[in-house]
């Protein structure tokens, strides 16, 4: 039975076993388009020939079910002898690009990288590799940077490679929760309001399945993530909502959100429409009133004022972790090293290309670093000060794939966070229209009582886990084929990268 | 202290349906007609339903109404798979190679709504790219000056000074300062309008601009010819361009105005002194095309008491020189402000930036860069619908009638698109933690270069530099 989230909390824990979890629309979009015309005579040929699942026949009523052209290879399996175009008797099927298709994705995620994100959060692993699942085509950052291979095999058995991460690395506070993740990443923060309920339980319940975290973002703690309690991350941000002593005391980390990258020195935002009567209750708002979360925190000037914060923090949780979220201005590099002096045991930085349910388009474009330039430069600063070993290093802000994930970590973070993968494995297409209205037409960034409904738990929660799965495998493929053995090896090594413009070719 | 300056705006819809980027395409002969279940009724945006409306209207029978969210919901979920999208062909057709269709067509919607764009989802563009798109601003992270700049307590300016300022006040031993003067324009926005170099330039087009000048208490430059026509009612806000050899014929206009435009010329001066002579309170501006020696030139006027100097690259931002390379105009003003810098003659005179300003990030941007302010006419001829798509030069009927543009909704459409450009300034400034746009004017520290960058990261990663 399809899970609501009335039932949620008795519900079984979910598991990382790889489900097939099919798209939740009648017709997913796919690179290609498969017409049968009216001479098809229902011989089930292509059904038989077609090693992709393209094509099926109904039962044996001699007739054809409609192509679920979604997974086809197109142009690809042209030379191949199953190619169906080809091989139909009576020449009743053409193909052609998807008109969809070109109208899918921008420079960041083109439409192969969602289309692949797709095939990984149902299949829990990459299927259709015709689809480029690990660049981008913003022409920059990390879509010119390149791993360097070795030519001849590592011997490095991949079930040997070790993925987790450790995110308290402080010598100087041993009380602290010692908290090691399975995966080099977690959740980003997305608050209730921006996403539904039933969005931030899917997450939550990945996150405990791949023993790691999500956050809460700004917008409170619903106590839907009550039984998630140990792999969730409380956010505190300046609007200060839905920050409670309660809440803190029964996280084992709570994040400090100082900027985000994609509308960094901004604050947030809001809109009316969105603060429906349960955000509002759970933000302690009037309903329909736009919520804004101010810039900066009206209680830090300074660093001093910063450590006031985190031991605010440890006075109420004195075993809790502190994060502090900040975004990437030219100064990153002392911010980072100032969060290490005044206590906290994550920096994460948010580059400026970063997700967002609402910024100024003005913001996202043009304000703060890239995260590509910000990982080296705090990653290099923290090791000059002595303290690079104190401090874990979590970077965000535009990455979209393992390799991303993979090459943010080569270029000197200790792990990531990610968030739009997220929202695109459960079928997002980035139309950018989360925050006008009643949100997302397709249910994920609505807080709408009838359009939230659009994501089922289980779906969403099935699709996340085989999504974590895939970035895995790849990881470990990655890591292996280096001659690593783990996670944390791979960090800073940028000796294993090329970057396109300035390495000189082998 | 003076009420916080602000722009009126107004909700004026478009005469013309602005041109979309997608299309749905409904394959009506895949319909099963007749289905219980048609998606079109279930868009929550309603589009579908307005479509039809409006495809049924005597109105606009020719037009397409292209408002589509593009969610995807009805292709996606059409029983029959009978819906697909496309890309709107006319929609690549906008613009050129640097007015890209996504400026105009957002600049229609700022024009029409004042709304500044803001929207979910992470930057979908290019990592970086040519003239404006290879430099970032930067951000205070805690440590700040401005306090909540742009949602609470503290007033954070866009005004701008046009004049020259002397280096240095003498005064007589009775304490009577000595020595004029200089004339000094306060303008409440970085830029002043102007008669754009192409499109269809109707007089209704230019009662527009001067109201909206007038509403927005900047300058209008256009023709002296065409000024005259309306100084009656709006000589406060315009600044005639006035020819040389023109000058006495337009005297009685030049003592009307605050701001006369000249083009440079090797008699240049002695016409600055002409129009002083005519209107002593006027500011003179001095138009120079960007090019070769060009930065001599400027240094020269400066030095001989120019007070105000617009530079011009052509209509992408590009400067072509005689040996062939093209200079964007950021890299240009950025040169030119640090020699005038270096020369400790920076605030004798305004310089003022002409071309490639599409967006409201170029605007802070080449203030950054150090212009005082710019001079924008594309971007309000396109608020206006302008399609850039160059049929009047062709000789070929406009086809959004620009000369029909009704005055009144014109100004309000250009003082729409003023508007939200200058809230983004002020997130821009906010963000940065600066108070006022006078002083963005050559923060270069204030701004991350793209070679910059690259060279300290990833160039020293990989090459060794």
């Amino acid at each position: 039975m399809s899970m609501t989230i009335e039932n949620e909390i008795a519900a079984a824990p979910a598991t990382r076993e790889i489900k097939t979890a099919p798209s939740r629309f009648r017709n997913q979009i796919g690179a290609y388009k498969i017409f049968r015309s009216e001479n098809c005579i229902g011989c089930g040929k292509c059904a038989s020939l077609c090693p992709h699942g393209v094509h099926e026949r109904f039962g044996d009523s001699g007739k054809m079910v409609r192509p679920r052209d979604y997974r086809c290879r197109g142009e690809s399996c042209r030379s191949e002898e199953y190619f169906c175009i080809n091989k139909c008797p009576v020449g009743a099927l053409s193909l052609r690009r998807n008109p969809v298709y070109s109208t899918l994705g921008d420079h960041r995620w083109t439409a192969d990288l969602i289309l692949s994100t797709w095939d990984q959060a149902e299949n829990g692993r990459i299927t259709n590799e015709t689809l480029e699942s690990e660049l981008g085509a913003s022409g920059g950052g990390f879509d010119k940077l390149r791993f360097r291979f070795p030519a001849v095999p590592s011997g490095v058995d991949p079930s040997d490679v070790d993925t987790s991460l450790e995110l308290n690395r402080r010598s100087d506070d041993p009380a602290a929760h010692k908290i090691k993740i399975d995966v080099p990443w977690y959740g980003g923060g997305m608050s209730f309001g921006s996403i539904s309920d039933n969005m931030m339980v899917s997450r939550a319940r990945a996150a405990t399945a791949w023993n790691t975290f999500t956050c809460t973002g700004e917008g409170g703690y619903p106590e839907l993530l009550r039984p998630y309690d140990d792999h969730i991350i409380t956010q505190i941000a300046t609007g200060l909502f839905g920050v409670r002593e309660e809440t803190i005391q029964r996280v084992k980390i709570a994040e400090f959100k100082y900027a985000q990258g994609a509308k960094p020195g901004l604050g947030g935002h809001l809109l009316g429409d969105k603060n429906t009567a349960d955000v509002a209750r759970m933000r302690e708002a009037v309903q329909g009133t736009a919520l804004f979360s101010p810039f900066p925190f009206h209680s830090v000037y300074s660093i001093e004022d910063h450590k006031k914060h985190v031991d605010w923090i440890k006075a109420m949780n004195p075993r809790a972790l502190i994060s502090a979220k900040v975004a990437a201005p030219s100064d990153v590099d002392m911010v980072a090293v100032g969060c290490y002096y005044a206590g906290v045991h994550i920096v994460h930085v948010d580059g400026s290309y970063g997700g967002t349910g609402a910024a100024p388009d003005i913001a996202k474009k043009n304000i703060a670093l890239p995260i590509e330039y910000a990982i080296t430069r705090v990653h290099n600063f923290l090791a000059d000060e002595g303290v690079r070993d104190e401090i874990t290093l979590i970077a965000s802000g535009g990455l979209r794939s393992a390799h991303d994930i993979a090459k943010a970590i080569a270029l000197g973070a200790d792990g990531v966070v990610i968030g739009t993968s997220d929202m695109v494995a459960v079928e997002c297409i980035r139309c950018g229209n989360c925050e006008s209205g009643r949100g997302c037409a397709r249910g994920i960034a609505s807080t709408d009582r009838e359009l939230k409904h659009l994501i089922d738990v289980d779906y969403a929660t099935q699709r996340l886990i085989n999504l974590y799965n895939s970035y895995r495998e790849q990881l470990v493929g990655i890591i292996s084929r280096l001659g690593l053995r783990s996670v944390a090896e791979l960090r800073g090594r940028t000796d294993l990268l090329m970057h396109l413009d300035y390495s000189k070719p082998e | 202290m003076p009420g916080k300056y602000h722009i009126e705006t107004k909700e004026v819809p478009p005469r013309f349906n602005a041109v979309g980027r997608f299309g749905i395409i409904d394959l009506y002969e895949t319909c099963a007609r007749g289905c219980r279940n048609c998606v079109k009724k279930k868009c929550i945006y309603d589009i579908h339903k307005k479509e039809f409306d409006f495809a049924h209207s005597l109105d606009r029978p020719t037009e397409f109404m292209n408002e589509c969210m593009n969610c995807l919901m009805c292709v996606q979920n059409c029983t029959r798979g009978a819906l697909t999208r496309t890309q709107n062909p006319e929609y690549t057709w906008l613009g050129n190679e640097y007015w890209k269709p996504a400026i105009i067509a957002g600049i229609w919607k700022m024009a029409a709504t004042a709304k500044l764009p803001v929207s979910g989802a992470g930057y979908g563009g290019p990592f970086s790219g040519p003239g404006f798109d290879s430099m970032w601003t930067d951000m205070s992270e805690i440590v700040r000056p401005t306090r909540d700049g742009i949602h609470g307590r503290e007033y954070i300016s866009t005004s701008v000074d046009i004049g020259g300022l002397p280096s240095n006040l003498e005064f007589s031993p009775g304490g009577e300062l000595l020595g004029e003067e200089s004339p000094v324009i306060e303008l409440p926005v970085p830029f002043i309008l102007e008669v754009p170099p192409l499109g269809q330039i109707s007089k209704n087009v230019l009662e527009a601009m001067a109201r909206a000048a007038r509403g927005m208490d900047t300058l209008f430059a256009l023709d002296a010819e065409d000024a005259e026509e309306f100084a009656a009612e709006f000589a406060g806000w315009l600044a005639p361009r006035v020819k040389n050899s023109a000058i006495e014929n337009h005297a009685a206009l030049i003592k009307s105005v605050r701001m006369v435009c000249l083009e440079d010329s090797p008699d240049a001066l002695d016409a600055v002194a002409c129009v002083k002579a005519i209107n002593p309170g006027a500011v003179v501006r001095i138009r120079l095309a960007l090019g070769d020696g060009v930065e001599a030139r400027v240094v020269e006027l400066v030095e001989a008491g120019a007070e105000a100097i617009q530079l011009s690259a052509d209509i992408n931002g590009d400067i072509a020189y005689s040996d062939g390379r093209v200079e964007f105009i950021k890299d240009a003003f950025r040169r030119i402000h640090s020699l005038l810098v270096d020369k400790c003659v920076r605030d004798r005179a305004t310089l003022i930036a002409d071309g490639g300003i599409a967006m409201a990030e170029h605007l802070a941007k080449i203030i950054i860069c150090g212009a005082d302010c710019a001079s924008l006419g594309i971007p309000f001829l396109v608020a206006m619908e302008c399609r850039m798509c160059g049929a009047c030069s062709r000789g070929v009927e406009c086809p959004v009638n620009m000369s029909e543009v009704p005055p009144e909704d014109g100004a309000w459409r250009v003082m729409n698109l003023a508007a939200a450009w200058r809230n983004q300034l002020l997130e821009v400034l906010g963000a940065m933690g600066i108070r006022e746009a006078r002083r963005l004017r050559g923060e270069f520290g204030r701004a991350m270069f793209c070679e910059d960058l690259e060279r300290d990261t990833f160039q020293k990663i990989f090459a060794g530099a």
